[in-house]
């Protein structure tokens, strides 16, 4: 059957995305930053999963106004990153896992998850940002991303978002619809966005180093407490897009710790754990868990 | 029965939520129109023009030529959406987010990598942080306003 082996966790900043297609790594301002993935890396290389199961979330690029899925899985062949206004990154394009994704869109939808299933959808920073770190620079067309990659967008622009419960409990639902697949599969869950800032108004480039390694703290150890963060806590304490950090619930929920809603197996293992401020606007965030 | 909206209170803050959105669709909808190369480029060549094919308000219209974020939030603008009108402009999310604030572009970046900028004082209305209204433009502009 397949499995989830661990999850990743990691902020993804446009800008991040846009100093390594720029070749600007090695600059003084982002060199500490691209420092904290140097072991994640390695780690991605020497433990390379067949599948990524990747929670994100779409910037105003594939869904506009028109429809505003809360939780949309990408069931397609392949996913081209979208043109955001810059141009596309020049990234390879991303393959999916139709048949693992309809698999587990048909098990959490069973589940009572009622998930928006998407064919086509072009994949924006959220999803490539999140790959570039973990993976490095790769060439769009003679390189490919190490394996397969299911899309999960999460809405976390137009309030409200689904509250971190929610994704907890989603999260464990993914769970179940993986071990129900067949084929052996090593899966990574991947949850990314956040962490503190704000990108609007006069609070804009609000950054709470303290609440958001607090956060951290208790996503590991006690995430049942850290899901049942009030939506006004996240906008208050880490500002009105750090309300993204929603997202990393659901592979926290998916770690096998997490046992009927509670914690009740052997806690994960925390492999890598990283926090920098700043990278653009935004904390970067980052942390590796596998399952014991 | 109201809707409960616990977030009115932060300071410097819109969130976009159900009303926001019903009252910025055609704001947001024209800077998704930006995403395509081809509509950049006939916008820029008659800003004016081309907003004037939107359903938007002559509000909205105004705030997104006089490039003044703020005012497209209040009138229903998303950051999201509006990033593409900065895209179009060659401006980062940095530099959009700092036009916000009335700080210059490196007051801002500095104030980021400083750490950026601190909750205490800034997590309700009334109290006395650098992004209460009283406290507005901040960076240089405000103190010339207050000289």
């Amino acid at each position: 059957m397949a499995r989830i082996t661990a999850s990743v966790y990691t902020s993804h900043v446009p800008a991040i995305g846009a100093a390594m297609d720029l070749g600007k790594t090695h600059e003084p301002y982002w060199q500490p930053v691209f420092q904290g993935y140097e072991f994640s890396k390695k780690w991605m290389k020497d433990n390379k999963p067949d599948v990524i199961f990747l929670v994100y979330n779409d910037h105003a690029t594939a869904f506009s106004l028109e429809m505003i899925p809360t939780f949309a899985i990408g069931t397609a062949a392949e996913f081209t990153p979208a043109d955001e206004g810059w141009g596309p990154r020049p990234v390879p394009k991303v393959i999916g896992h139709p048949d693992l994704a309809s698999h587990i869109a048909q098990s959490v939808i069973q589940q009572d998850f009622d998930l928006t299933i998407v064919n086509k959808m072009d994949v924006d920073h959220g999803l490539t940002v999140p790959l570039s770190l973990m993976c490095g620079e790769l060439d769009p067309k003679k390189d490919a991303w190490p394996c397969p990659v299911i899309p999960f967008a999460v809405n976390v622009v137009q309030y409200p978002v689904p509250s971190g419960r929610r994704c907890f409990m989603l999260g464990q639902a993914i769970r179940k619809a993986v071990e129900s697949y067949d084929d052996n599969l090593n899966v990574h869950i991947w949850g990314t966005g956040g962490m503190s800032h704000q990108l609007q108004g006069a609070r804009a480039g609000l950054i709470n180093r303290a609440w958001d390694n607090a956060w951290l703290d208790q996503m590991i150890a006690d995430p049942v407490a850290c899901a049942d963060t009030p939506h006004i806590d996240y906008v208050r304490e880490a500002g009105s897009e750090g309300i993204e950090l929603v997202m990393w619930l659901i592979a926290r929920g998916a770690m096998s710790d997490i046992v009927d809603g509670k914690v009740q197996g052997p806690a994960p293992v925390v492999k890598h754990r990283f926090y920098h401020v700043p990278a653009s606007n935004t904390a970067v965030g980052h942390l590796i868990l596998e399952n014991s | 029965m109201s809707l409960e909206k616990p977030y009115l209170d932060v300071p410097g803050t819109i969130i976009f939520d159900a009303e926001q959105s019903r009252k910025g669709y055609w704001l947001n909808q024209f800077c998704m129109s930006l995403m395509k190369a081809a509509n950049r480029e006939r916008f820029k060549a008659d800003e004016r023009a081309y907003l004037d094919e939107w359903a938007m308000t002559e509000e909205q219209k105004q705030a997104v030529l006089a490039r003044d974020l703020n005012w497209c939030m209040r009138t229903g603008g998303n950051i999201y959406f509006l990033a593409k009108i900065g895209a179009t402009d060659g401006k980062s999310f940095q530099q959009m987010a700092g036009s916000m604030t009335g700080m210059t572009e490196d007051e801002y970046r500095a104030m980021m990598v400083a750490g950026g900028r601190s909750v205490e004082g800034n997590r309700y209305l009334g109290e006395d942080g650098d992004a209460q209204a009283h406290r507005q433009p901040q960076g240089a502009a405000g103190h010339k306003k207050g000289a």
